[in-house]
């Protein structure tokens, strides 16, 4: 395997043989310890020291079930620290095939360019073409074109006019399974920073690739066939089960029901609308316009849990693909709107300009909180991702994300942490979710550390979301730590419904593991792998300038109490600080 | 006395035939011997235990043998994920 370092500034690549430190880093882990090891803290994210490291996860490559996921790292221009974001999509396999363990792209070129890779006697061969053809253009226009340039089989992976435009609110899209752009490594302004290199895509040709190598073939097997057996027999992840049937949007009224569905812009914990707008509701509009049941699809080759869905209109078109919960309620019960159709539409405009649909979500809820638009009005909402993707002065400062909006409009309530738009629970109602938005090195991020799994949903064991404990210190630390193994290993991350609830499935994660790299790791161990990336993380954060103060939640939310429990938040100081304290 | 219940995903199914369909997340009127349990309704809507993986009374997680007062919101659900 390779690292590949691609110099935007004087557009060569070179091939690296991969480091003995980093030969069982994958994913995540290598993502942070790459941007810990060679980028300075202090530097300006948007300028040529910044480094952007595409790498797959350990696992990527091979036949372990839902693996295709890649992580991107980068110092965050949303954040100012370090962030890592991830996506499911045949980029990833792909590239881990060819031999690729990690991609770094340093400097910065005048105008935009396209990264080719390919295969040649075994090893990735790069070259350069020019893409300015492509930009300033909606992506549902330029991929087909991109297919068409470089081949019906290539890989995509790119940025939208977010990018382009340097929105702290950009991510970078990935083909889906019908090469539409859908699929997102979204948070935390990872498009700028892809942007600011001048680079527009980047396209895999991976005829010919060597394929990964596998240290110990029959432990991994063994391992694949234990995480295989878990998926197809949890209720939440098998064939026709909860994901397969409703996807993530049956989260909607699950959340409302436990009054922590932030509406109105974390105005309350319950929206009127909620039924209307849910995963029951999406299956039962597409049964009404298709004719038939639809069951839900995989984002990526290889994934036997198929969660992402399709929204078609009234005359069987495709509105958007795919709906998933965070966007759903972003550009849903948090604006206060209940048309599906038109929630759909704008996730569909978000994936034509190459913005991440939570930050956006949460930045039309700030507008909307501050008198901009009134809450609910949709098409007033349309009208402002378009201005986003044109990038009107009004766009353009939306670009910026929740926070700097609700600076700019004077408005206290800041639903951010570390700058970061907060997702799709309200922590003032789950208090678990609250440490981890308050106290991971990504900003609030509810995938960092899921506590939502114990505390809402039954998995992994129950925890109550309204109470106020230590044990919820020590509950989101150990989902921080597990998630940044599962991040690293290039498994989607629902393969913790399945593996906290059954054991088998749990050990032959880590047989997976041990059987690609071959290495021979406890649990944990394991775990303790992750923990090594959050110091690692923790760390860079320091430089950067973070200190305890950050991990906390804003202010406003310790004094408004949320309907309908009426809860503000109460978290102590000394809880958040234990988190980070006892690592 | 008089609750109200709302079923959610899979279990939509188990709603009177009066609630109007997609019934998942609609709160319908359920009238229940005094004194009930979570167990009590699922008997009297027909739901398999073994279906469901969480009951909200007034939005707190209940365990089964929780009793309900009168006016009291139930929503159930089955085992679902999401992110």
């Amino acid at each position: 395997m390779w690292i590949v370092r691609a110099n935007m500034s004087d557009l060569s690549c070179k091939l690296k043989e991969v480091p003995e430190q980093y030969r069982t880093l994958g994913g995540r882990g290598l993502t942070s310890t790459i941007i810990y090891d060679e980028v300075d803290p202090q530097c300006h994210p948007l300028g040529p020291n910044n480094k952007l490291v595409f790498a797959p996860g350990m696992l990527t490559g091979t036949s372990a079930p839902t693996s295709a996921r890649v992580s991107v790292g980068c110092k965050s221009p949303l954040t100012g620290g370090i962030k890592e974001s991830n996506a499911g999509s045949a980029w990833a396999p792909n590239i881990a095939k060819m031999g690729i363990k990690a991609l770094i792209i340093e400097g910065k070129a005048d105008g935009y360019w396209t990264l080719h890779l390919s295969c040649a006697d075994g090893k990735p061969v790069a070259k350069f073409v020019a893409a300015d053809e492509y930009t300033g253009r909606c992506l549902f226009d330029v991929y087909p074109e991109v297919f068409k340039a470089f081949g019906e089989k290539v890989d995509v992976a790119g940025i939208g006019t977010s990018g382009e435009f340097g929105y702290p609110d950009s991510g970078i899209v990935f083909q889906d399974m019908k090469k539409r752009p859908t699929r997102y490594a979204g948070r935390g302004g990872v498009g700028a920073v892809m942007g600011s290199k001048g680079l527009k895509f980047i396209v895999l040709d991976a005829a010919g690739a060597p394929g990964v190598d596998i240290a110990d073939e029959e432990l991994f097997k063994t391992g694949a066939k234990k995480m295989r057996d878990a998926l197809m027999q949890h209720d939440v992840t098998k064939p026709k089960g909860g994901l397969n049937t409703y996807g993530t949007c049956v989260l909607i009224n699950v959340m409302n029901e436990a009054g922590g569905l932030p509406t109105r812009s974390f105005r309350s914990g319950r929206f009127e609308g909620a039924a209307k707008i849910a995963g029951e509701a999406i299956f039962e509009t597409n049964k009404a316009r298709m004719g038939k049941e639809i069951y839900n699809h995989n984002c990526s080759p290889g994934c036997i849990i198929r969660c992402s869905n399709t929204v078609y209109a009234k005359d069987g078109s495709e509105i958007a693909s795919c709906v998933e919960y965070e966007s759903d309620w972003s550009l849903g019960a948090n604006c206060g709107i209940d048309d599906l159709d038109k929630i759909a539409k704008m996730v569909h405009l978000c994936n034509a300009y190459g913005l991440d649909t939570i930050e956006a979500g949460v930045t039309i809820g700030v507008a909307m909180d501050s008198g901009l638009l009134e809450f609910g009005d949709a098409d007033g909402a349309i009208g402002l991702l378009e201005e986003m993707g044109k990038g009107t002065p009004l766009g353009r400062l939306l670009g910026m994300g929740a926070a700097d909006v609700a600076k700019a409009f004077g408005n206290p309530r800041s639903p951010t942490v570390k700058g970061q738009a907060m997702p799709a629970y309200e922590p003032r109602a789950v208090k678990g979710i609250a440490v981890t938005y308050a106290t991971t090195t990504m900003g609030a991020d509810h995938t960092a550390g899921y506590t939502i799994a114990p505390e809402m949903l039954g998995v992994g064991g129950t925890s109550d979301p309204l109470k106020v404990e230590m044990a919820k210190a020590d509950l989101s630390l150990a989902f921080q730590k597990t998630t940044a193994l599962i991040d690293s290993s290039g498994h989607c991350l629902f393969i913790a419904f399945a593996i906290l609830d059954i054991a088998s499935g749990f050990d032959g994660f880590i047989e997976e593991i041990n059987g690609v790299l071959g290495t021979s790791m406890t649990g944990d161990e394991a775990v303790e792998l992750g923990a090594d990336i959050l110091r690692r993380e923790r760390a860079f954060n320091e430089k950067a300038g973070f200190t305890n103060a950050d991990d906390r939640l804003p202010e406003f939310m310790a004094i408004e109490p949320l309907p309908p429990h009426n809860v503000v938040s109460e978290l102590s100081d000394e809880l958040l600080d234990s988190v980070y304290g006892q690592l | 006395m008089q609750i109200t219940v709302e079923l959610l995903a899979t279990l939509e199914k188990y709603a009177p035939e009066t609630v109007q369909r997609p019934a998942a997340g609609r709160p319908f009127e359920l009238d229940v011997p005094e004194p009930s349990t979570i167990t009590g309704v699922l008997t009297q809507l027909g739901i398999p235990e073994r279906e469901v993986k969480v009951a909200f009374v007034d939005g707190r997680a209940r365990a089964s043998i929780f009793r309900l007062a009168p006016g009291a919101e139930v929503g159930i659900f089955p085992p679902i994920g999401g992110g």
